[in-house]
Formats: structure tokens, sequence, C-alpha cells
């Protein structure tokens, strides 16, 4: 018989034979047309950071965090109202759908439909966000203790309120206020698409050549994110919410007229819109253009930076265990934090700007973040296992000790991951790698709206495949 | 009383159970308005499962008072009384009494908790209340509904034997009919009209509680002699 340890090792040389067989179809290559100069520039302004105007850093920063806090809060509020019906499959299956779509890509549509406004960030974090918030509220409800509920009479909606909403209403602000840091994650981002974020900033200053004044931008991110322990208290989001709302009201100026036009012309096939060639033929063009490269770069891409993700994680697991590096190991943890509180697109765009846009910066922006938070998640296992006192040391500790003990649980978060990569994988395409996003970005820039829908639909739907696939290969946590 | 006695409940040829375990055998019970019984049996004689059916044969005439309360421990013992009552008000007032409670509804639950010894407690939060007062609010819970139906599963097991016989006497006062599970024989002798008695899934005893003998009581608590 097979010992679990076996099959954990067959599964995991599965993975990476996979990303061996992706590898020569991927496209690594270095296309550093100026490779060298640029790391020098970019090495000389992380020690000459540069701030110009003090008050715009302030004002960009403050933006960013108004869009996150407003996107976490109206999404939990939907969610919440989506979770009380999570019984309801068509419930559930909406809530899927619509969190399967990338906030960037909901930005794209709604810079569509409402312009480049506050409101369009707005809603851009709020619908993906009041997917996820159903699912986990969802959750919460059904884990909750039934006997407050099955002892009353009067209706479920009261009996709801009396009972299981106090119940799991500590798990539920829990929950929100850890999502107000990817909250601030997602809000950063959403500027590469032209909301006034920190994104955008740092877009259009890398593109000047401005390194040293952008290096200062992201320093002053990285000083927000890595101290949010300090300031993003429970009790104080009321208050940040709503200075939020002060400071960057969601308007828009509406046009209802191009509201409509969007939903009966712009994203109606081109085919039935001009009446010329079949529906068929323009689908299968587009499949065999764009749908099926765009697919297969995406996969290509998340495999290979599945498979990177498990070797750099073995990696730096020692880095934050005070087993193997004792004190040395904050320094270890310090780098940890930043590599996982960056946004991996931000990890990407910079990737870019060094290596050139091929998937070489993709690979190494979302494998560097995500075995960041695994090697965090896992070297809290690591920390709390006994050893016998003759023990080995070092490296034969780690791979006969403690990788084997911890194993299990490092490849539930690893699969957990995988939807998480494919849908990051997706959306690097807006970068210049040709994954599906690259596809989607380009159909908004060419204004052919029917295109970018279908294909934003797809890469919708191949998210939920991967969940499900990955939630069934999952090994039962326990 | 010459009241024109329609059955409160009226089973025939019943058994229940779940799945293909069967906990109680077909058996036929009658209960009349006015009836104060006591369930008594070992544990696992199926006493729990026959107050559930009967609750759920018609939840919204019962004052439910359960063997483990469910609670809400964040909740005050004000909101796990008043929970009781849900089924009578509306929709806005529950919700408004969720936010603020109302003067009236205060006083409503106060009264009820007055009764129970727990007046203090209205505002602590039931999670800082010992077992016994955990108890005495899940009965609280039951009269605020305003049934004159109580159907009790052990209601007042975790509180001592003195209070236990004021609370029964309690509960027998403030509801025309009572059907209760009790492990105290006495309690159940002193507080009954009617005895059922279960073992093994069967009624071996229903009858006055006057009429009934030590024997009888003796033969309902002895260990299987068939196998």
């Amino acid at each position: 018989m097979k010992t679990e340890a076996a099959i954990l090792r067959r599964n995991s040389l599965l993975l990476i034979l996979l990303a061996m067989l992706c590898l020569p179809l991927a496209d690594l290559e270095l296309s550093f047309p100026d490779f060298w100069p640029e790391l020098s520039r970019l090495g000389i302004a992380i020690v000459t950071p540069e701030v110009i105007d003090g008050w715009q850093l302030l004002s960009v920063l403050t933006t960013t965090l108004s869009f996150a806090f407003q996107g976490v809060v109206i999404g939990a509020v939907a969610g919440f109202v989506l979770a009380l019906g999570y019984g309801n499959a068509w419930v559930r299956g909406f809530a899927a759908f619509i969190r399967a779509i990338h906030e960037l890509f909901w930005a794209l549509i709604f810079i569509q439909l409402t312009g480049l406004t506050s409101l369009t960030g707005l809603l851009a974090l709020a619908i993906p966000y009041a997917g996820t918030f159903a699912k986990v509220f969802g959750e919460i409800f059904e884990e909750s203790d039934h006997k407050p509920r099955d002892a009353l009479t009067g209706s479920r909606f009261v009996v709801f309120f009396y009972t299981t909403l106090p119940l799991a209403w500590r798990r539920m602000v829990d929950y929100s206020a850890y999502r107000f840091e990817c909250g601030i994650r997602s809000s950063v981002v959403l500027g590469f698409v032209g909301l006034p974020t920190v994104g955008f900033h740092l877009e259009s200053l890398f593109s000047q050549g401005e390194y040293s004044q952008a290096v200062a931008m992201l320093y002053a991110l990285f000083l927000i994110i890595g101290s949010t322990r300090l300031w993003l208290i429970k009790q104080l989001i009321p208050l940040y919410v709503l200075l939020s709302f002060v400071w960057l009201p969601p308007v828009a100026d509406i046009q209802w007229s191009m509201i409509w036009q969007f939903f009966t012309v712009d994203i109606v096939p081109a085919p039935l819109k001009y009446s010329t060639g079949s529906l068929s033929d323009w689908f299968r063009l587009l499949f065999s253009k764009q749908i099926g490269p765009g697919i297969a770069n995406t996969m290509i891409l998340t495999q290979l930076s599945l498979a990177m993700t498990l070797l750099f994680a073995v990696l730096l697991i020692p880095l934050r265990s005070k087993l193997f590096c004792g004190n040395g190991r904050i320094v270890g943890h310090s780098l940890l934090v930043m590599l996982r509180t960056t946004p991996e697109y931000l990890l990407a765009f910079i990737g870019v700007i060094v290596l050139g846009p091929s998937m070489l910066p993709g690979m190494l922006a979302l494998s560097i973040h995500n075995a960041a938070i695994l090697a965090h998640l896992s070297g809290r296992f690591v920390d709390q296992l006994a050893f016998r006192e003759d023990r080995p040391s070092g490296m034969l500790l780690y791979c006969y000790e403690v990788l084997p003990r911890i194993y299990r649980q490092f490849m539930a978060l690893l699969l957990y991951r995988w939807e998480v990569i494919q849908r990051e994988s997706a959306i690097l395409g807006i970068l210049g790698i040709p994954t599906l996003g690259f596809y989607i970005d380009s159909a908004f820039e060419e204004f052919r709206l029917d295109r970018a829908m279908l294909l934003i639909l797809v890469t919708a739907l191949l998210n939920v495949l991967i969940d499900k696939c990955a939630r069934s290969l999952r090994p039962s946590s326990g | 009383m010459t009241k024109t006695c329609q059955p409160l409940f009226r089973l025939e040829n019943e058994s229940l159970g779940y799945g293909d375990h069967q906990v109680l055998q077909p058996f036929d019970l009658t209960v009349n308005q006015g009836e104060k019984i006591a369930l008594i049996g070992q544990s696992g004689s199926g006493k729990s499962t026959l107050l559930r059916h009967l609750r759920s044969l018609s939840p919204d005439i019962i004052a439910w008072c359960p063997q483990d309360p469910g609670l809400v421990p964040m909740l005050s013992t004000f909101h796990n009384t008043y929970a009781g009552s849900l089924g009578q008000y509306s929709l806005f007032y529950n919700l408004l009494n969720l936010v603020f409670p109302q003067k009236k509804a205060i006083a409503d639950v106060r009264d009820i908790l007055m009764l129970l010894g727990l007046s203090e407690y209205l505002s602590k939060p039931v999670s800082q209340l010992s077992g016994g007062q955990m108890q005495r609010v899940g009965l609280a819970r039951a009269m605020a509904s305003g049934q004159s139906l109580f159907l009790g599963d052990e209601p007042v097991s975790a509180v001592d034997e003195y209070q236990a016989k004021e609370l029964m006497r309690l509960i027998s006062e403030k509801h025309d009919t009572c059907i209760v599970a009790l492990h105290d024989i006495e309690l159940a002798l002193a507080f009954a009209t009617r005895i059922i008695g279960l073992k093994d899934g069967q009624i071996m005893i229903d009858q006055s509680a006057e009429t009934i003998s030590s024997e009888q009581i003796t033969a309902l608590y002895s260990a299987d002699n068939e196998d």
C-alpha cells in the first residue's frame, strides 16, 4: 500500500512534470532591450527616492484607500443580502459568477458605462467582493449553531436576526476587517486601467522614467500596507468609511443613452449587428485567433507559476521559522510580509519594465507573491511541531521531519491558490503577456465590446471550472 | 370544566424514528386540554423524540422548552426571552426591539423574569449567566410565547430541588396544558395529573398520577431482563 507521503510526492511531481511540458510552449524570452541600463536606473532609484509634491502623494494615497473602503463596505452589504439566500443554488451560482470576473475586468466594463469616475471604481471593487462576501457569510451562517433557531417560532427572517446573525456577527466582522487589506491591494491595481489610484501614478511615473518618484510612491504604499496592523482597527473602520465617502463621493455623470447603447448595440456580436457573415464563423475565427491562444497561454502561465510557487515556497518556509533561522527570522519574516502584501500585478508590472513583456515577469511575480503567502501560512504549522530530542538538524531536519509533517496542509493551501493564480494569470495579460486579459484589453481598446464581453465570459467560466477542479482534488483537512 | 373537549393531540398507531432506526414502536396517544402530563423513563427511552414530534405537529401554538435551551450567548436576557414571542408581533416591531428595545416589550419581559427570579439580569448577556440561570431563561422564553400548551424536555434539570418544585408549580399555573419530560419521579408525581412511562420505545405506563404504584415505577427503571 502506498503511504500518504508517496501520494503527495507523486502529486507534486506530476505538478512539476506538467509545468515542464508547458515550458517549451511558454514565451519566456528575456526581451531585454535595455536590461542593464534599466536595472541600474531602478537600482539607483531604490536608494534615491524622491518626493516632489508631498500633498499630491498624500492625496493619491487617500484616494486609493477611499476606493478600498467604499468597495469593501458596499460589497459586504450586498454580499450579506446575497448570503441570506445562499441556500438557493441560483444565488450561489450568481455569487460564483460575479466573483470569477476580476475587479480589473469589471472596471474595464464600467468605464464604458459610467466613464473614468469614482462610481466606476466603487462598482468594480464592490461587485466581485459581494460575490466573495456572499460565499463566506453564507458558509458562516450554515456553520452557526442551529439549536437557537430551531427552538423559536415566527418568520424565518426575523428568527435569523435574533439567532443566526448575532451568533455569526463576530466572525463576519473579523473577516470583513481582513478584506479591507485585500481591498487596498485591489484599489492600487485599479489604477492600471486609469482610475486615479496609486497604480495609475506608478504607471505614468515609470513610463516617464521618473524612477525615483515612482520608488518613493512604492515605499509610501509599502508603509501603508505593512502597517495596517497599527491603523486598520475594527473600531475605526466606520470612521474611515465615512471619511472615504466625504473625500471621494461616488458620483458619475450617467448618460442613459450610452448605457442603453452599450447593451443594445455595443455588446451585440458583430455579425448580428451588421448582418455580415454568420455567427458561427465569427465565433470560430475569434476562437482560433484569441480565445484558444488566450486560454492556452493563461493555462501555461498558471501551471508554470503553480509549480514555481511550490518550489519557492519550499525554499522560503525555513526563512520565517524559529526552528531554522532563530532570531534571524525577523529578516525573512519582513521580506515575506513585503512580498505577500504587494499586489502580484504590481510585481509583474515592475518585472515587465526590467525583463520585457514575456511570461517570465508574470511567472516570477505570481510565484514569488503566492510562495510568500504559502510560506507564511505553512511556517505557522512548523512552529507548532514538536520533535524528538535526537533530531537531525538543518537540511536533514527540514527534509525528513518538517516537510513530511506539514506537506498535507501545504498541498491543500497550494491547491487553494490554484484558482487565485489562474485568475491573476488572465489579468496579467493587460501588461502585454498574451493571456486572456491581453485580448480583453485589446478588444476594449479597439472598442470591440462584443469580443470583450465574450472573452470575459470565457475567462469567468474557466475560473469557475478551475475552482471546481481544485475543490475536488483538495485533500480533506484533518 | 364543561368544555367540549376537542383533544389537543390524537395519535393513532404512530411510530417514530429517524432513518431505519425506530425510536418509538407503534402507539396510541390522546392529549386533552387541561391535562398535566409527566413523561418518565430512562434516558434513551424516547421521551425527547415524542416531545419533538408533538411540537412539530403544531409548533405555533406551543410554549416550547427544549433540553438544551439553545440561547444566543451574545444577546441579553431580554432579547433571549423576547425571542420566544417573535410570532406574535410584526416584522418591524421585532426588528425594532432587536436594536432599540421598546418600553412595552421590556415591561412584558420583566414581568416574566420577575416570576423566575431573573429580573436583575435583564440586560446582561446570557453568556455571563450560570447553567441554572440559562435554563430559567429558556423557560422564560417559552413563557414569553404566551401559549397555553407547554411542552418541556427536562426544563428544571439544572436547578436545585426546591427551586425545581417552585418552577414546576409556576409552569403548571401559567399553562393550561403541560407535557413535561422529567427524570425526578417525586417531582413528576407532585406536578402531574397523568403519568406516561416510556421504556425501550414503548409506552409502558399511561395512567392517572394518583393510581400509580411504586412497583410500576421500579419496573419502568429496572434493567432489561429480556436479553
